[in-house]
């Protein structure tokens, strides 16, 4: 492997990394407070792409498709989603909080399925282009072209990233939520608004899985309704390999599988077509030999 | 051990397999099924095959998701991995198809193992999304290897003898079907009565309790996962020899979405309830023919609302 490709696939697998970073945090803080594997999130990560063009197109009119109408795209997105994140916990997950795990797994599904399918009923299943005007401009290392919304890219992931670890641990409701995720009952005791605690949890989650579909969206420049699917697969890799539950790791874990996968599917043997199947190889190898990860705390079954 | 002593636990209860109110209308709904290709016009019998189909799958994943509580979301990787077993042997290596129906529960069992050993140790969640993966997997291999056909698929399975009679029409496959069907319900009916069985209902309700009256929490999962496995395998291979033409998109995320509807419309755990979400999954494509994109929202909706308003589905069980 030559010196250029490797920085062109480093490059490329901190952008598809930052992207699973956003998702796997949301995934593993929703973990963190009600230790259920929110399946819905890969739908949530694909409505926020959505909602975020709809939005660039209605705002693309007055301030062009630069990046004034991705920023906005993003922040309405986020708003907009986040809500929906806590509309979903309020309606389908907070009903089923005493159900059997069996129940709540099935109907985290059927919340996934409902998002999807409406997604699917929407646009008929086409792909849509989500057309930005950011340039090409950037720098070059050696024979590497890095444009600049590429590096912007991976910045404003990092600092959502950083927000939302600051906001965990040094707030009153990051506290509030970290005790949440240890013991429920005792939080409630204390005179923690449980409720509330979970659909903020749910909002920020869902929000981080916006702002990456906006981002996603905004940098292949396509949206489609089947995209949550195998990014939800991947997010909940990165957050196994991160070790669950566990904000920093879900970033390290992230990254790493962007990398892991940009310099795997290079590699002669491999090949892009097979790309999926060495992420899923990796999560099953991780669930053999760390199955807390790299950063997490035991998972094992105590119910 | 002890657990033979702890059958007054609700959930384990008396087969109801003795009772009238059961074996009667089990008895009409069989004469009906013996005699339906008689009266029947292709099409309907076409359905009715489907039917069975979805009511062995439905009773397989039942073992897993309904006895012992686990969720598999990949079940139709292991209907494939039995329906290109099948069709790879007979159709590349000229194998008879009754011979290659051993080797594909084989490899269903190590393909269990190599997903179910190292997940089922940890918390269930971690099955279901490992499942969803390992469907994925399942997929993208048959869709990329030279010796499935690739994406356009494996033709020219050959159509199974038996006796020298050839099974050809839909009526030989739907009686084929049925016996399959009639089969896997009476190896669940003995299995959720036997020892095993049992244990399954005690690590589902509660498995600190099971581990502490001697129960291998692991091995009792992992003994589920993979009755469940060979099962849809079986009817894996005796969908190829029906199709004589499968492709990758025949074993999709949807395909196992379905069969889990099915497993939880009717009622979970409970041998009638699966058989008739099982039968209400295949009516559903015929009835929603002219819903186009709508129809996954349908069955999504379906699936929500069962979850929320009558988690015990449609036919519950009254032991519990």
């Amino acid at each position: 492997m030559t010196l250029d490709l490797l920085i062109q696939q480093l490059v490329n697998g901190l952008i598809v990394g930052s992207f699973y970073a956003l998702i796997a945090l949301g995934y593993s803080m929703v973990f963190g407070v009600i230790k259920l594997l929110n399946f819905a999130h890969g739908d949530i990560y694909m409505n926020g792409a959505f909602v975020g063009l709809i939005v660039f197109s209605f705002v693309g009119i007055w301030v062009g498709n630069g990046w004034l109408g991705v920023v906005c795209a993003l922040l309405v997105s986020m708003l907009v989603v986040g809500l929906l994140g806590v509309v979903i916990e309020r309606f389908a997950y907070r009903p089923m909080r005493n159900a059997p795990r069996l129940s709540i797994l099935i109907t985290a599904l059927g919340a996934s399925m409902v998002l999807n399918g409406t997604a699917l009923a929407l646009t008929g299943g086409r792909h849509y282009a989500f057309n930005t005007d950011l340039g090409f401009a950037g720098i070059d290392i050696s024979t590497v072209h890095i444009t600049y919304t590429q590096m912007v890219l991976v910045a404003a992931s990092i600092a959502l990233m950083a927000g939302m670890q600051a906001f965990v641990s040094r707030t009153m409701y990051g506290k509030a939520m970290r005790a949440v995720s240890i013991d429920m009952g005792a939080s409630r005791l204390m005179g923690i608004d449980v409720d509330r605690v979970i659909a903020l949890t749910f909002f920020m989650g869902s929000a981080l899985a916006a702002g990456g579909g906006v981002m996603a969206g905004a940098y292949y420049g396509s949206v489609h309704f089947f995209m949550g699917f195998i990014m939800g697969l991947k997010a909940f890799t990165a957050a196994v390999i991160g070790g669950i539950g566990s904000v920093p790791g879900a970033m390290l874990g992230g990254l790493l599988l962007g990398l892991l996968e940009a310099f795997g599917s290079s590699l002669p043997f491999v090949g892009s077509e097979w790309r999926d199947v060495f992420v899923f190889g990796t999560l099953i190898l991780f669930l053999v030999f760390k199955p807390t990860g790299l950063l997490g705390r035991s998972v094992v079954e105590r119910v | 051990m002890m657990i033979d002593e702890v059958r007054t636990m609700p959930a384990a209860g008396q087969p109801q397999l003795m009772r009238w109110s059961v074996v009667l209308p089990g008895l009409a709904a069989l004469a009906l099924a013996l005699v339906l290709p008689q009266f029947a016009n292709a099409y309907v019998t076409e359905v009715a095959t489907t039917a069975l189909l979805y009511v062995v799958l439905c009773l397989g994943l039942n073992i897993v998701v309904g006895y012992a509580g686990l969720l598999d979301l990949g079940y139709a990787a292991f209907f494939a991995v039995g329906a290109y077993t099948s069709g790879i042997l007979t159709a590349e290596f000229g194998f008879n198809f009754w011979l290659t129906i051993p080797v594909a529960m084989a490899a269903a069992c190590v393909a269990g193992i190599i997903i179910g050993a190292p997940t089922l140790r940890l918390r269930s969640d971690y099955l279901a999304i490992v499942t969803l993966g390992f469907g994925e997997i399942v997929r993208i291999i048959a869709r990329n290897l030279d010796i499935t056909g690739g994406a356009s698929g494996l033709i020219g399975i050959e159509r199974p003898e038996i006796f020298g009679f050839r099974l050809m029409q839909v009526q030989h496959f739907y009686y084929a079907f049925l016996v399959l069907a009639l089969l896997t319900a009476f190896v669940c009916l003995s299995v959720e009565r036997s020892r095993m069985g049992r244990a399954w209902f005690y690590v589902r309700y509660d498995e600190d309790a099971a581990a502490g009256i001697g129960i291998n929490r692991v091995t009792a999962k992992l003994q589920a996962y993979m009755m469940g496995a060979v099962i849809a395998s079986v009817a894996g291979c005796l969908y190829a020899a029906k199709m004589t033409a499968i492709s990758p998109e025949s074993f999709t995320f949807n395909q196992s979405l379905l069969i889990l509807l099915g497993v939880v419309l009717g009622g979970m755990g409970r041998i009638p309830g699966v058989v008739l979400g099982a039968i209400l999954v295949a009516l559903l494509p015929e009835v929603l023919r002219g819903a186009g994109t709508y129809r996954p929202l349908v069955t999504a909706v379906a699936l929500l609302a069962i979850m929320l308003f009558r988690p015990n589905g449609l036919w519950p069980d009254k032991r519990v």
